[in-house]
């Protein structure tokens, strides 16, 4: 099944994306003069130096992460990091997991995460416990990953129409796919 | 501009020579703010803030994502949110609200039903509670008004609702595919469905998008399709109104007769001052009372407005009912956040021994795959099996139950701590009584016959033992026609002060077993008319 730019722009939909709106890695109540910000437009501007890196290191788990019956991840994934790499904290947050895991693969394996065989990116990832971690933004190396890396990756592909019909739901959660679809039957 | 510029350059300062002061950016809050607007200088206080609209989005993520909580997706918590529980029964309090402006309808579903007329006469029809001062007729134009202006979405297929004199604003949501599958279990078993009615817009309304079904409407609409209160706040402001946010109310000055001033603190660690002619408390059914308890006096030592030491007492709430489990065939659940029909056919059964109860046939039965997908510790095509196995067949039932008013149910001040102004914190002390758990296994019972005459294998009861609130709080500051047993009279003013009025759930003497924000709605837009007169 492939996924299209309009997957991307339907993922970015529901998660947000323009203008700089993304969540915070704040939690509630950190900071109560400025509880009714969720969103954080501040900064940015310069495309930073890992760019790249970060694009293909994301693309390169959502390989491993997505499942084989989807086609076009590069394409999405680079689509979908074009609405979250914003000036936003999550994309900075993003940034430093993404470039953490890099460091850990180099370490452990001798290359980044995206010139790893796919088994080997697999099994890293398991290694440094991305698979068991509950996401937190503000947690470990393993947390970050999960809420930064993998759950990011997975909310895309599971909130876009594509990744909804991969399981039979083709207006998921997320996704403003219109107040019709809940009146049909199977087809 | 970020919240912080916000707190900096917002002129939180009092409004000179309101006429009105609204305590409460609720729902109840902004239509009588709203409604006044136009003749009068109208000051609104929020004890939360002016949650921006274009965070919409990053709010629904919260509501997705694992790591965030309930209260997380609106920033409810912290100390300026601390409370305290003291019953047998556990009281969820930050997952049952929302402080700021448009308040709890930011995360309720909006469903928005009428209550019955026999809810108005429990003690004369049901033989047990409290009679309410008014009855259905009383209320009725108003409720009409209230889904005009909240927008709901409705038919008139309802054999069981309380008469009307118009159809609703909007066409009710066609039935999903599941409705279909029920109404044939249902037909069987000679049990009537029915449209239900949703403040949620079925086509454009008011300048609002129809809904497009992002499926998240409890606890975050990013379409603006489900009402919320900020709609009539804006409106109000429109008017000329001033809306102050983060600026909790602590306490309300006052002579022997009259409101005098609400004393509110603001972001930067002032207090000030609003002195109005009429006061209008809506803070619902946890901090009005806590807010009058807050404001003892020599003149009324056991709290404001309390001559009758009901302030505080019969905390209520809707009980939750269901049953769930799994057909052999696909169940297309999920698509939307609302459901879309109900069975009202038993709720006038009420009795002394039975509570009236109403029935829902769920849209969103069994997990959200988005939501499965960020859990456990698989991926790739391991991740898609189990999605695939964990969606497609599931079905449920729910509905609500009332809990009678009862002594050793209420809310007080817990003195052992306090919140982030230094004041005591809310205590709740929450008991439902046996009536309300017979009424949930009389619900369970139906509901039942219903998915084994479906055919499905049931895997989850909601029962007496595994039951929750829904998050209406009623009760605590009762309306009377007797001052010696309520707080408020029949207009909703207070019995002891000529100048205050209450607009919330708190007013309701019982709860029948309705969503209750239609009928907090149709008391607030009949307060708004019960304050004009008198200014």
């Amino acid at each position: 099944m492939e996924l299209t730019r309009r997957d991307a722009a339907a993922a970015l939909a529901a998660v947000g994306a323009t203008g700089g709106v993304a969540l915070t890695a704040r939690r509630a109540g950190d900071d109560p003069d400025n509880a009714g910000g969720a969103a954080d437009g501040e900064g940015g501007g310069d495309v930073p130096p890992n760019e790249e890196s970060v694009r293909t290191s994301m693309a390169a788990v959502a390989a491993v992460i997505y499942p084989s019956e989807v086609d076009g991840v590069e394409a999405f994934v680079d689509r979908f990091l074009d609405g979250r790499l914003d000036g936003s904290t999550h994309a900075d947050g993003l940034r430093s997991a993404v470039d953490e895991l890099d460091d850990a693969a180099r370490s452990w394996h001798g290359s980044p995460v995206a010139d790893l065989p796919e088994s080997d990116r697999d099994r890293f990832l398991r290694e440094i416990g991305a698979d068991t971690a509950e996401e937190d933004p503000d947690g470990t190396l393993a947390e970050r990953v999960r809420y930064y890396v993998v759950n990011e990756l997975l909310l895309a592909l599971y909130a876009s129409p594509t990744g909804g019909e991969l399981v039979g739901l083709e207006n998921p959660q997320g996704h403003p796919g219109g107040a019709e679809s809940y009146q049909r039957g199977p087809r | 501009m970020s919240a912080g510029d916000a707190v900096r350059d917002v002129d939180r300062s009092p409004v000179p020579n309101a006429d009105v002061c609204v305590v409460g950016a609720g729902p109840a809050g902004a239509l009588v703010a709203d409604r006044l607007a136009s003749d009068y200088e109208v000051a609104v206080l929020d004890a939360g803030p002016r949650f921006d609209p274009v965070d919409r989005l990053a709010r629904q993520e919260r509501s997705i994502r694992p790591s965030y909580d309930r209260p997380d997706v609106w920033d409810v918590g912290g100390e300026r949110d601390a409370h305290a529980n003291s019953g047998e029964w556990f009281y969820p309090l930050n997952h049952a609200r929302v402080k700021g402006v448009g308040g709890s309808t930011l995360h309720w579903q909006g469903m928005v039903m009428r209550l019955h007329e026999d809810d108005f006469a429990s003690g004369t029809e049901r033989g047990v509670g409290p009679d309410w001062p008014i009855d259905y007729a009383d209320l009725r134009p108003y409720y009409a008004e209230a889904e005009r202006e909240l927008g709901v979405a409705g038919a008139s297929d309802n054999p069981y609702a309380p008469p009307r004199e118009e159809p609703h604003p909007m066409p009710a949501f066609e039935p999903s595919y599941s409705d279909s599958l029920f109404a044939e279990a249902c037909e069987e078993l000679g049990i009537d469905m029915h449209s239900v009615p949703n403040a949620r817009n079925s086509e454009p309304y008011d300048g609002r998008s129809a809904c497009v079904g992002y499926g998240t409407c409890q606890p975050v609409c990013p379409a603006g399709a489900k009402y919320d209160a900020t709609v009539h706040v804006e409106r109000a402001e429109g008017k000329g109104a001033a809306v102050i946010d983060r600026a909790p109310v602590q306490r309300l000055e006052h002579d022997a007769d009259r409101v005098t001033a609400a004393v509110y603190a603001t972001p930067d660690g002032t207090e000030h001052r609003q002195t109005a002619d009429a006061f209008v408390v809506a803070c619902g059914g946890v901090e009005t009372p806590r807010l009058l308890l807050l404001s003892e006096s020599d003149a009324y030592p056991d709290g404001l407005a309390n001559s009758s030491g009901t302030v505080g007492k019969f905390f209520m709430d809707h009980l939750f009912a269901g049953v769930g489990g799994t057909l052999d065939e696909p169940t297309r659940q999920n698509h939307v956040g609302f459901y879309t029909s109900a069975c009202d056919q038993f709720y006038d059964e009420a009795d002394e021994e039975v509570g009236p109860f109403k029935l829902e046939f769920f849209n969103y039965a069994g997990p959200s795959p988005v939501e499965e997908a960020l859990t456990g510790d698989d991926w790739g095509d391991e991740l898609l099996d189990r999605l695939r196995d964990g969606y497609g067949t599931h079905v449920a039932m729910g509905g609500l139950v009332e809990q009678l008013p009862r002594s050793d149910s209420y809310v007080t001040l817990d003195d052992e701590r306090t919140d982030d102004r230094g004041n005591p914190v809310p205590e709740v002390h929450w008991n439902v009584g046996d009536r309300a758990l017979r009424t949930i296994e009389r619900a369970n019972e139906i509901q039942r016959e219903v998915l084994e005459e479906l055919g499905a294998d049931i895997e989850w009861v909601a029962g007496p033992d595994a039951t929750g609130p829904a998050y209406h709080h009623m009760g605590t500051t009762r309306m009377s026609a007797d001052p010696a047993a309520g707080v408020v009279d029949a207009d909703c003013r207070t019995h002891d002060l000529d100048n205050c009025w209450i607009a919330s759930s708190s007013v309701f003497p019982t709860g029948g077993a309705m969503n209750p924000t239609l009928t907090i709605a149709a008391l607030a837009l009949r307060v708004a008319d019960d304050v004009e007169r008198r200014l």
